[in-house]
């Protein structure tokens, strides 16, 4: 097993709101190994955006809260920084892409000045040597006319460019860890793949890790080496992305692996998908969060919620492989 | 730029025509026959007939129109009825004292509602922004002339460090500029702060946040410089406000402003003074706007290069 570049302990990200509490990420822990791609997969509101937003010490408080945990990067808690110290993480050892490309740059400065601006926020360069790395990173990320684009505005660019643009704003002081919130939700399927591609072959240029967020296990197959499940809130199932496709042990997991299209498949026969929604925060089931939608749920799932266990080399948090199954299919 | 800026200008001819149009249609209808408010009890019709002729109120409306049009080009509107005065010449007299008053209180105003509303913003939810909302309130709301009245009382009587009228010195305007800003101050903070909650909400601000920006950068660039935009439009149009005379506040300091200008204009049914000073006021609104729609542009790219472009 490689080094650990970052380990999340038990991280619980909560929110107040006037509904009540609503534990949108609640003890999840995980790590991600120097040079390797996280994939982390789970539908809308599951928590994978707050896991991230709460590495990058970017949580709204209030209403959020951190209430446990320790997020352990390069061997530091990031939670026992302070503001000053996390600044100096961000962008630089730590950087972000989000889903929206269209929105996510300001649209009253230059491409060139938004990426001059995280140069010079990090690294000792004047303005013209900021300008030369900033059009040499555009170049990076593929971007035709790189020159012109550098002085040009945000609605200027297409959809794609844009999110090529935030790929080279978060490596140009290249960072550790690149974290990629769903970067290609929002784009169209040959943008996308040409984005995955580009992903993939920064990180092996420059061996930055990488959390991948996506709902899209289709885009896990490309990028990740290991694949992280998430579930309202919860870890699923956690295991390498050769396993998690060979075999889904967790029901969730095969119900979305099932809502993946295949190419071999007959235009006929539909696409199934996971019945039901996930539970709101102020409906949260007693036993196993997922045991309303399951279909192979029994009473003990009810009762009591599964612990992630280990379970043929991976950890899975389902009863279906525990002893406790046993005995209760045989009461 | 350079073709948004004339396709503006032109724009603004065209409008500036229509208004001297409605003014003047408008000035034909107001009820009240100025010669003879001019010549009170000694009017005989035979007299008033050959004044009207002197004035050139017998010709047809729209040779009297071409006229009026003639002489608003060259800024020549006529003499008063009354005090004789070149018009033009009563107009810049009223305009400076105007203008003085009007920039001081566009200062005090932008000077305090803008930052309290970008504090209030940052600090939104907190015991401090209710604070600023409310007073923001009162100052929108209370009345110019009572607050006007507060500050003589204060300033000028009971302390009496600043002159409560006149309109000599740069201190003579300072009660006058802080009672005309008040409104001002109060509703500049509300839209500033309801636009920088609506710029810190977006993306773009998360991106900064994530790249390793300071807060004070954030806000004050990232955050800032969006939210100006819908700032710019109300307080051009507060500026304009103010350049065309407050008459009460100018009543309450005796300060011959423009608003004075106006008032004895209509009671006089003063019609050359009347029209010049409407066309006055016509005037600084179409320059403000313009001004304001350039400013947009210089602030938005989205509008400087057109939109849509991909
Ligand atoms: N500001 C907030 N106030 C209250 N609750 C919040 C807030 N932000 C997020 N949440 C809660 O946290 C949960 C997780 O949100 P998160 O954005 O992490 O989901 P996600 O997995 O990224 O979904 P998506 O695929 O839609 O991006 C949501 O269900 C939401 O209820
Ligand atoms: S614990 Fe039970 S309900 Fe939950 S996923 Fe496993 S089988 Fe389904
Ligand atoms: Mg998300």
């Amino acid at each position: 097993m490689g080094e650990k570049l970052l380990e999340v302990q038990g991280l619980k990200t909560w929110f107040h709101t006037d509904a009540g509490l609503s534990k949108a990420v609640n003890d999840v822990s995980f790590f991600v190994e120097k040079g390797k791609t996280l994939g982390i997969v789970g539908e809308s509101g599951c928590g994978k955006s707050i896991t991230s937003l709460s590495i990058m010490g970017l949580v709204q408080t209030p209403p959020g809260e951190i209430a446990g945990g320790k997020i352990l990067f390069e061997g530091e808690d990031l939670l026992e920084k302070t503001e000053e110290e996390m600044r100096s993480i961000r962008g630089k050892k730590i950087a972000m892409i989000f889903q929206e490309p269209m929105t996510s740059l300001n649209p009253v400065f230059t491409i060139g000045q938004q990426l001059i601006e995280t140069l010079m926020l990090h690294e000792n360069l004047t303005k013209q040597q900021a300008r030369e790395k900033g059009i040499e990173m555009l170049k990076l990320v593929k971007i035709p006319l790189a020159e012109k684009r550098f002085d040009e505005y945000p609605h200027q660019l297409s959809g794609g460019m844009r999110q090529r643009v935030m790929i080279a704003m978060a490596l140009c002081c290249s960072p550790k860890l690149l974290i990629c919130d769903e970067p290609t939700t929002a784009l169209d399927v040959t943008i996308q793949a040409q984005i995955l591609e580009l992903i993939n072959e920064l990180k092996e240029q420059t061996g930055t890790s990488v959390m991948m967020i996506t709902h899209d296990l289709g885009v896990i197959a490309e990028v990740a080496d290991d694949v992280m499940v998430m579930y309202a809130g919860k870890v699923v199932e956690h295991a390498t992305c050769d396993q998690i496709f060979e075999k889904p042990m967790h029901p969730y997991t095969y119900g979305l692996m099932n809502c993946i299209p295949k190419l071999d498949d007959d235009d006929t026969k539909e696409l199934s998908v996971i019945e039901g929604m996930v539970p709101s925060f102020d409906d949260m089931p007693k036993g196993c969060a997922f045991c309303p939608r399951c279909p192979e749920a029994m009473d003990i799932c009810r009762e009591k919620m599964p612990k992630l266990s280990e379970a043929e080399g991976r950890m899975v948090r389902c009863f279906k492989y525990t002893e406790e199954w046993e005995e209760s299919s045989h009461e | 730029m350079l073709s948004y800026t004339a396709k503006r200008l032109g724009q603004t001819v065209f409008v500036l025509i229509g208004i001297s149009l409605i003014t003047f249609v408008l000035l034909q209808v107001v009820p009240g026959d100025p010669v003879a408010l001019m010549l009170e009890k000694r009017a005989d019709p035979e007299t008033i007939a050959k004044i009207r002729h002197e004035l050139g109120l017998d010709l047809p409306y729209h040779i009297q129109y071409y006229n009026f049009l003639k002489g608003a080009v060259r800024l020549d509107f006529g003499t008063s009825y009354f005090t004789k005065e070149v018009v033009s010449v009563a107009l810049i007299r009223s305009f400076k004292v105007t203008v003085k008053l009007a920039c001081m209180a566009f200062v005090f105003a932008a000077a305090i509602g803008i930052p309290c509303g970008i504090f209030s913003a940052v600090k939104r939810g907190k015991r401090i922004d209710s604070v600023v909302m409310v007073l923001s309130i009162i100052g929108v709301s209370a009345p110019a002339f009572w607050f006007a009245i507060i500050l003589q009382i204060i300033f000028g009587l009971k302390l009496d460090i600043l002159p409560i009228s006149g309109f000599d010195g740069v201190s003579c305007y300072i009660l006058p500029s802080v009672a005309l800003g008040a409104r001002y101050a109060g509703s500049m903070a509300r839209i500033t702060r309801t636009s920088m909650l609506e710029v810190m909400g977006q993306d773009y601000i998360r991106t900064a946040k994530a790249k390793g920006a300071s807060r004070w950068s954030v806000i004050m660039k990232h955050a800032l410089k969006n939210a100006m935009i819908p700032i710019v439009t109300l307080i051009g149009t507060d500026f304009g406000y103010m350049l065309t005379g407050s008459m009460l506040i100018e009543k309450v300091f005796s300060i011959p402003g423009i608003g004075k200008l106006a008032v004895d204009a209509m009671s006089n049914r003063d019609l050359p003074l009347l029209e010049g000073t409407v066309m006055y006021i016509a005037f600084v609104f179409v320059i403000v706007n313009l001004i304001v729609d350039l400013s947009y542009a210089f602030l938005d790219p989205r509008i400087r290069y057109g939109k849509g472009a991909a």
